[in-house]
């Protein structure tokens, strides 16, 4: 499979989809829906076959695809998979047809989701009969869709910097018109918009620090002291040069580009204090569309902190660091209280999302191999869990037309299944052992432990809060006494549970048998570890690879790689 | 340099120098086809004009066009060294051509006869699907067939004069020979000899080897143009007094490039720009870089307020969005997007051919004035409503960005300025053909029909849901001004910077950047308020375009995207255009 070019397979199949899905009618919705529908499960399929042929053993990057793009400026059109891009595009592959699948019904804004409750007058306005969007809702809906997949698909397998940001900016400009443009409740048009519009500008600021940081790289590799011949973008080759200590770059230097780049993803990911535009984009949005955001989309931030922060800046990594887990320990106890305290059901879970990114990058940057498979672990289980948790709110909401709290009540009484499978989702939210977030939980937190002590045992806190959010999330919602207005609540669809079910199944899955994924993780992670490690020649060089040969995640994880030399000061200066 | 001084040897020796006339064959096609344009002016009955205008326009562009792709790769100083083909010339050249003569074709759009049956079209329920796209009224196609409703205010239906121009620029505004004028179809097809003339200087301004040439080129493309600003057809009195506005401060700058040439020729004892070169290089070569240049220095600056003028750098811009707004939109799409580079090519020309010696002394002040170009262009646009003024402002903050490139005087920043202006160049024009289109129906009396332009964004709420595909169009040419990956502003704003930053233009890169940030926010509340915005009753509709306006919007469409996902072959050209001859 290697020397076909099937990494451009995987992002161009989504992208001609959503080209061609305008070749489909305008008055044929459901051929344009289904025809994506189509699509995504190719590339589902794509992606399937990546990840088997992908070889754990084998090389760090694999199906590599490498072509000239812009030589003018040194950029390359250079792809390529390893195990912690394996783990990601599956996590997007699998999720994507669900998307389509949920969000079936949301672009037609003729016959509003909840219409059979009628609960929402403000809908059925006169202007129902106008075309919303541009006159062919579903279409642009799903091509949306697909151009943002194909794109997050080029993030996760870019080799080159500046393909990277091409694609991770570009793909704003399609989440934009997703989350501006599609929103279950037309009442809050005017609140959608501007959450659209902050969303941008937000993520737009970050890029464009970002836009320096990576014309600095370009700059330092055109350096006349640096081993290239002429500038370039090649993230293998610069990682390499700066783990073997040909390229200089100076502390200051390092440390300005270092924060540029960080700055992007902190906003993309969304890390403590920059997380503002989340809550508002998730909630005023469809579901599927914010799930899109929040377990797809928002990855790509902290899957770069993993590739490009570590990889360009091993140092200015290591002077951060403690920086960067204070901002997470804050993000995690942050988010969980004030998800604690909301009264709205989405509202509630996006801000459980804010404190499960601050775990995330707490492992990333807790600089351990434990915590940054954590990581990468975990980014799979919040994306599984936060869609199945966010989707699955979303089908309840739609039956009321509210996402206030105070309006449910004792729903397991008429839609057992939908109140089951929320609770599971919720259980694997709150980090139940048995679910697959338990796991990179755990691995975050002992790998944390070993480097931050005070870090995990602050974060472990959380545990407790995402306890209380959600089981009383649960009790008020889902338990209790049947409330007026939710007897006639429909149990989950037969559309719904096609949903629903495989994200069950993974995060059963996954919970009990995580070894496949971990075997595929490690690896990757274990490169990042060495191009990161092997930079600073500090006075105790572990042995290579720790853990290695304990793949499985059940075993004690092994004393892990201290990274040593904390000191500041050029030391990828060093030979 | 040696070769230029020794053609000015052999020069003085020879009276009549040999005449290049290949190499100057670009300029001459140009100003050829505007000559005979005036002569058929003259002597064409009306009725045969806009025919014949048309082709002569559109001969004098592709056969100045081919005589630029002949003469790529060769590099000569003509004329006496007055006239500088090389090859940054050259490109400069062929872009002021095509997109000049794009914007001839956006000139060519000619009326409806009739705008009649407004009432019933209205009546139309909105949203309709497919009805939503044809309910466009028309402009350029046949007499609708509800001619028979009479419009108010007038007593007939106007005859087929051009779109954007007024029938009769010497009637009075809302004066019956006016409507006359309009019912009778007077079509002013002057304004293709007289863009033609315009672009003739363009071509010639940056390829000036002295600054008398470059003065002469200076005026031959700025008259036509104070006189073009004067004739929209909508709007008339803001129009004429843009024109007059843009007639006195060009005036103006024109006096400080002249009197900056005559201190720059007392210091240098030569126009030539490779004579002032050299003088300079030696003079501070001999006495260090004090007191002997401050000749040199006044007059370098009294160019540069002439240039910088032209081109709308702060603190000299503020005739730009007065003018942008009142011109006639092709108009302002033409001086947007060709006028800007013949200028800025002109700025290069000068900055990196006469006075590199100097790039210590007028460094800082290039720097100064980048930065409070890019701030300034970006935070007025921000409270804009009108826009035609909004991307004025916008235009003077891309010059902030273009100048950027400047401040290192290094080959990657000439190339990369190249890039910006073909990249921008396109954008621009695509942008203000599509914000003419938009049209609402008037009611303030006869001075321009019916059917008005509407400029003001508030009021374009939710055009996207009624004009989906003018609306995208418009969106992509938005977010390449903001720079978004995949459009050619994004490659444009990175070779800049790039080339800004191998320098260690630290702070001018942190400034650009943040402007951009704030540049998104304008452009983008124009994309909500079209796709996101609730429509309204009076919402105004964009006509159908004929298909030259149709050509160039999507030329220019093209563009801004090859330019962003493939933009190697016009980087190759500009990196090969970069050496300027000196």
């Amino acid at each position: 499979m290697n020397g076909f070019g099937w990494l451009t397979v995987l992002w161009a199949l989504p992208a001609a989809g959503a080209l061609a899905v305008f070749a489909v009618p305008r008055s044929r919705p459901v051929v344009a829906k289904a025809f994506a529908l189509t699509v995504a499960l190719a590339t589902l399929a794509v992606s399937i076959g990546l990840a088997a042929a992908f070889d754990t053993g084998g090389d760090r990057y694999q199906f590599i695809v490498d072509h000239d793009w812009i030589p003018a400026i040194g950029v390359g059109y250079h792809l390529g998979l390893d195990g912690i891009g394996v783990a990601l595009m599956l996590l997007t592959a699998v999720l994507v047809p669900l998307l389509v699948l949920a969000g079936w019904r949301d672009p037609d804004r003729t016959a509003p989701p909840w219409a059979p409750s009628g609960a929402q007058p403000a809908a059925s306005g006169p202007q129902d009969n106008e075309p919303r969007g541009n006159g062919r809702p579903a279409h642009t809906y799903v091509a949306l869709v697909l151009a943002t997949t194909a794109m997050v698909m080029v993030a996760f397998t870019a080799l080159d910097i500046f393909l990277f940001y091409v694609v991770f900016e570009a793909m704003l400009i399609p989440l934009y018109f997703l989350i501006g443009g599609f929103g279950p409740n037309a009442a809050e048009e005017g609140r959608r918009s501007r959450a659209a519009v902050k969303f941008l500008l937000y993520n737009l600021l970050g890029g464009l620090i970002m836009l320096a940081a990576v014309i600095g790289v370009y700059v330092v590799t055109a350096a006349d002291s640096s081993p290239f011949a002429s500038g370039t973008f090649d993230l293998p080759a610069i990682a390499q040069a700066v783990s073997a200590g040909q390229l200089a770059i100076s502390a200051p230097v390092a440390n300005a580009l270092f924060a540029g780049f960080m700055f992007a993803f902190a906003v993309k990911a969304p890390l403590w204090p920059f997380h503002t535009w989340m809550p508002d984009a998730a909630v005023y949005t469809t579901p599927s569309v914010a799930v899109l955001m929040m377990a797809v989309v928002d990855k790509v931030g902290t899957f770069a902190m993993l590739r490009f922060c570590l990889e360009l800046f091993p140092d200015a990594s290591r002077r951060f660091a403690p920086w960067i887990v204070a901002l997470s320990v804050v993000a995690v106890v942050y988010g969980a209280i004030l998800a604690i305290g909301q009264r709205d059901v989405m509202r509630l879970i996006a801000y459980t999302s804010i404190s499960h990114f601050g775990f995330i990058i707490l492992g990333i940057f807790a600089l351990t191999s434990q915590g940054q498979s954590g990581s990468t672990l975990y980014m799979v289980n919040h994306g599984l869990s936060t869609a199945a948790l966010f989707l699955i709110a979303g089908f309840l909401v739609s039956r009321r037309g509210t996402r206030a709290i105070s309006a449910f009540g004792g729903v397991q009484r008429v839609a057992p299944v939908l109140a089951g499978t929320f609770l599971v989702a919720g259980m694997a939210t709150l980090s139940l052992p048995g679910l697959a977030p338990f796991i990179s939980e755990f691995l975050v937190l002992i790998g944390t432990y070993t480097r931050y002590g005070a870090a995990a045992v602050i974060a472990t806190i959380a545990l407790a809060l995402s306890a209380v959010y959600i089981l009383w999330l649960y009790q008020r919602v889902m338990g209790g006494k049947t409330d007026e207005g939710n007897h006639r609540l429909a149990d989950l669809g037969r559309r719904e549970l096609v949903v629903v079910t495989p994200l069950i199944a993974l995060l059963l899955v996954l919970g009990l048998y995580p070894k496949p994924m971990l075997d595929v993780i490690n690896p990757g992670v274990r490169a990042v570890d060495t191009q990161t490690d092997t930079s600073d020649a500090g006075p105790r060089q572990p042995t290579p690879g720790a853990g290695a040969g304990a793949a499985d995640a059940d075993d004690v994880p092994a004393r892990d790689v201290p990274a040593g030399g904390e000191a500041a000061g050029g030391q990828g200066v060093q030979p | 340099m040696n070769a230029g001084h020794s053609t000015t040897v052999l020069a003085a020796s020879t009276p009549a120098p040999q005449i290049d006339y290949a190499a100057l064959a670009p300029m001459i096609a140009v100003f050829g086809a505007a000559v005979l344009g005036v002569i058929a002016e003259a002597f064409l009955p009306r009725r045969g004009r806009y025919a014949a205008q048309l082709v002569l326009a559109a001969a004098g562009a592709v056969g100045g066009f081919a005589a630029v792709v002949t003469l790529a790769g060769t590099e000569s100083a003509v004329m006496d060294g007055s006239v500088i083909v090389d090859g940054a010339t050259l490109f400069m050249q062929g872009t002021i051509l095509l997109v000049g003569a794009l914007s001839l074709l956006l000139f060519a759009q000619r009326r409806a006869a009739a705008p009649g049956g407004a009432g019933k079209r209205e009546a139309v329920p909105a949203g309709t699907s497919d009805a939503s796209d044809a309910l466009a009224f028309d402009v350029a196609d046949a007499p609708a067939p509800e001619a028979g409703v009479e419009p108010s205010g007038t007593t007939g239906p106007p005859g087929r004069g051009l779109d954007a121009f007024a029938a009769q620029a010497s009637s009075v505004p809302g004066s019956p020979s006016e409507s006359m004028a309009d019912r009778v179809g007077i079509a002013q097809t002057e304004v293709f000899p007289l863009a033609m003339f315009a672009i003739g200087g363009m071509m010639l301004f940056p390829a000036s080897g002295d600054l008398i040439t470059m003065f002469i080129a200076l005026e031959v493309l700025s008259l036509p143009l104070y006189l073009l600003c004067g004739l929209a057809r909508y709007r008339r009195l803001i129009s004429q007094e843009a024109a007059l506005k843009y007639f006195l401060l060009g005036a103006f700058s024109s006096a400080f490039f002249i009197f900056g040439a005559a201190l720059l020729y007392g210091y240098a004892g030569t126009v030539s720009l490779t004579g002032i070169g050299d003088v300079v290089r030696e003079r501070v070569a001999a006495d260090g870089p004090g007191g002997p240049t401050v000749l040199a220095l006044t007059g370098a600056g009294l160019l540069s307020v002439g240039l910088l003028f032209k081109v709308g750098a702060v603190p000299f811009h503020s005739w730009i969005p007065d003018v942008y707004q009142g011109a006639p939109t092709p108009v302002t799409a033409f001086m947007a997007s060709a006028t800007k580079i013949a200028a800025f090519g002109a700025l290069l020309r000068v900055f990196l051919t006469a006075l590199p010696a100097l790039h210590d002394q007028w460094r800082p002040v290039i720097w100064a004035v980048a930065i409070v170009t890019m701030v300034f262009g970006s935070v007025a646009a921000l409270t804009q409503t009108d826009v035609k003024r909004m991307l004025a402002y916008s235009s003077v903050s891309h010059i902030g960005f273009m100048l950027t490139a400047l401040v290192p005087a290094s080959e990657d920043g000439l190339s990369a300025a190249l890039f910006y202006l073909v990249a921008y160049g396109f954008s621009a024009l695509g942008a203000f053909a599509m914000v003419g289109l938009v049209r609402r129906r008037g009611g303030r009396g006869p001075e321009g029909g019916p059917v008005q332009e509407e400029p003001d964004t508030a009021r374009w709420a939710g055009l996207g849901r009624r004009h989906p595909l003018f609306a995208a169009a418009l969106a992509l040419l938005l977010l390449a001004f903001a720079g978004i990956p995949l459009t050619s502003g994004f490659v444009a704003k990175f070779v800049v910077f790039s080339a800004a930053l191998s320098a260690d233009e630290i702070a001018l890169v942190v400034v650009g950047v943040v402007c951009s940030a704030i540049a998104a926010f304008f452009y983008i509340r124009v994309i909500v308020l079209m796709f996101f915005a609730d429509s309204h009753p009076g919402m105004p509709r964009v006509i159908r375009p004929s298909a030259p306006v149709v050509v160039t919007v999507a030329v220019s469409v093209a563009v801004t995207v090859v330019l962003g996902v493939a933009p190697q072959p016009v980087l190759d050209l500009a990196w090969h255009a970069a050496p300027m001859l000196s």
